[in-house]
């Protein structure tokens, strides 16, 4: 489904990805770890064009996203993002940054909007909060209505960038729990994240980066158990003892 | 003291609107309506500025950046006679002296609203923008629902500072005649030969008292937009 050969990736003289070549199948859901740094979240960016790249070619069901006749809102709006930051719009109710999307880029009715955003939110647990604004949610409750936000596209395929990386220790499980969730409904994932559990429990691969290289791919089992690679070996010993 | 009491009485209609309803407005009502025409119809223009200083289109940008590097180079009063002087050369035909004042005030004041909006737009987080355009919504759309709702709202405070040193700034219209408040005081002050002191005394105070306020005004604006962003209320309405 994305499909990476030979991505080459450079902030003005920062050669940031090297050589990537990677394919994630349909439903397939694929954990990206790798020490600060290493480009998890430019790898990913790159994958709805918030990064351009300088060579190589991403292809998602066989069309070149980086090519010159992408629509490229038409391409962002079928892959869901999220942030690290949640990044949820503060002057917007819950509901209307669910509705936003449908509304301006599918042109939604307004009511039909708001059915679909309060279905979503209920999904993930929130209807209850549809107006409320985001500066009084939780950490968790946020990162959970963005992923509503980007779930309101109906994407085929979902980005996370360390998506509890910014969470308070206790309010992990439930964003994890809800990408758990969206992992059984058999959605095509790709997440950047250091949770172990997440990644043992859900991913069908782990692919690890340092220094904008993929150095392993692997089950999560196997990788989390039997790294290969000495910096994979050192970085997983790392994430345990933290 | 007695001086202040007496020219008060004696001109103090003529301080606050002039000949009206005789004759034209003047005085501190003309000075009020110079500077909330100016502020109403600079606004949307310096909200196409500040925008267009953000634009990726270099043409547009670079226009943007050149009109407001350059009037901000330019001192007011310079402006004035630019228009007095020079637009009825170009235009082939008069323009009245209140056109001319609007006119300078609105393209000065659009160049110093147009750095607030931009800076505003600066300081907004890029996960915004990131956000937005991630969902599928095109620049403009962004900039509509998620930047301008939120940088206008925060630049509320500014944009009244702005409005109260467009209110000092009306008086330079004096220098072409414009029967505002300092143009009237100025009058007064020729009438009466000797009291000089005390008439600009008067005029300093109306100044005074109007934009101190104002300025308190501000303060309990930017007091109450902290508070909501603690605990924020529908602080507009897109989408
Ligand atoms: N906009 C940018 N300009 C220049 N360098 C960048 C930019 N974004 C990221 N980098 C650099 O690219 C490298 C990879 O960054 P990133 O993809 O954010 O890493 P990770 O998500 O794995 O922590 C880092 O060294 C970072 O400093
Ligand atoms: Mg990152």
């Amino acid at each position: 489904m994305i499909v990476f050969d030979k991505v080459e990736k450079w902030y003005g003289s920062f050669h940031a990805l090297k050589d990537v070549c990677e394919t994630v199948a349909a439903g397939e859901v694929v954990v990206v770890c790798g020490p600060s740094g290493s480009g998890k979240s430019t790898l990913i960016r790159t994958v709805n064009r918030l990064e351009p790249i300088q060579g190589g070619r991403i292809a998602i069901d066989g069309r070149d996203i980086h090519g010159p006749s992408i629509d490229v809102n038409e391409l962002r709006s079928h892959i869901g993002f999220v942030f690290q930051q949640f990044n949820l719009f503060p002057h917007l109710s819950v509901a209307r940054n669910v509705m936003l999307a449908p509304m301006r880029v599918h042109r939604m009715p307004e009511k039909a909007a708001r059915e679909a955003a309060l279905a979503l939110l209920d999904k993930v647990g929130l209807a209850h909060k549809a107006d409320e604004f985001p500066p009084r949610l939780s950490g968790g409750q946020q990162q959970r209505v963005a992923i509503a936000r980007a779930l309101a596209m109906k994407p085929p395929v979902m980005l996370f960038d360390e998506p509890t990386s910014a969470l308070d220790p206790e309010l992990v499980g439930e964003v994890l729990t809800v990408m758990k969730q969206l992992a059984a409904e058999g959605m095509t994932m790709v997440c950047v994240t250091h949770e172990m559990g997440f990644a043992r429990e859900v991913a069908d691969r782990v692919i690890f980066m340092d220094a904008g290289a993929v150095l392993e791919r692997a089950k999560p089992e196997d990788f989390f158990l039997r790294p290969q690679h000495p910096r994979a070996t050192k970085f997983v010993s790392d994430i345990r003892h933290a | 003291m007695q001086d202040i009491l007496d020219i008060l009485r004696d001109y103090g209609l003529l301080l606050a609107v002039g000949q009206f309803p005789d004759g034209p407005i003047g005085g501190l009502a003309l000075t009020l309506i110079l500077a909330v025409t100016g502020l109403t119809v600079s606004f949307p223009l310096s909200v196409l500025i500040g925008v267009g200083r953000t634009s990726h289109h270099p043409a547009i940008a670079w226009t943007c950046t050149a009109f407001v590097t350059l009037v901000r180079a330019l001192p007011l009063l310079m402006l004035i006679f630019w228009a007095y002087f020079v637009v009825p050369l170009i235009i082939g035909r008069t323009v009245s002296a209140l056109t001319t004042v609007i006119c300078a005030l609105v393209v000065y004041e659009t160049a110093y609203l147009a750095e607030v909006v931009r800076a505003a737009i600066l300081a907004l987080p890029k996960g915004q923008t990131e956000a937005s355009r991630s969902l599928g919504l095109s620049a403009s759309q962004t900039l509509r629902d998620v930047i301008l709702p939120q940088a206008l709202f925060n630049a509320i405070p500014s944009i009244l500072n702005q409005f109260i040193s467009l209110v000092k700034n009306t008086s330079v219209a004096y220098i072409i005649s414009v029967s505002e408040l300092t143009y009237s005081a100025y009058q007064i002050n020729a009438q009466l030969m000797t009291k000089p002191l005390q008439v600009y005394l008067i005029l300093a105070a109306i100044y005074f008292i109007i934009c101190f306020s104002l300025s308190r005004l501000v303060r309990l604006v930017e007091k109450r937009i902290d508070a909501s962003r603690k605990a924020p209320v529908a602080a507009g309405s897109a989408a």
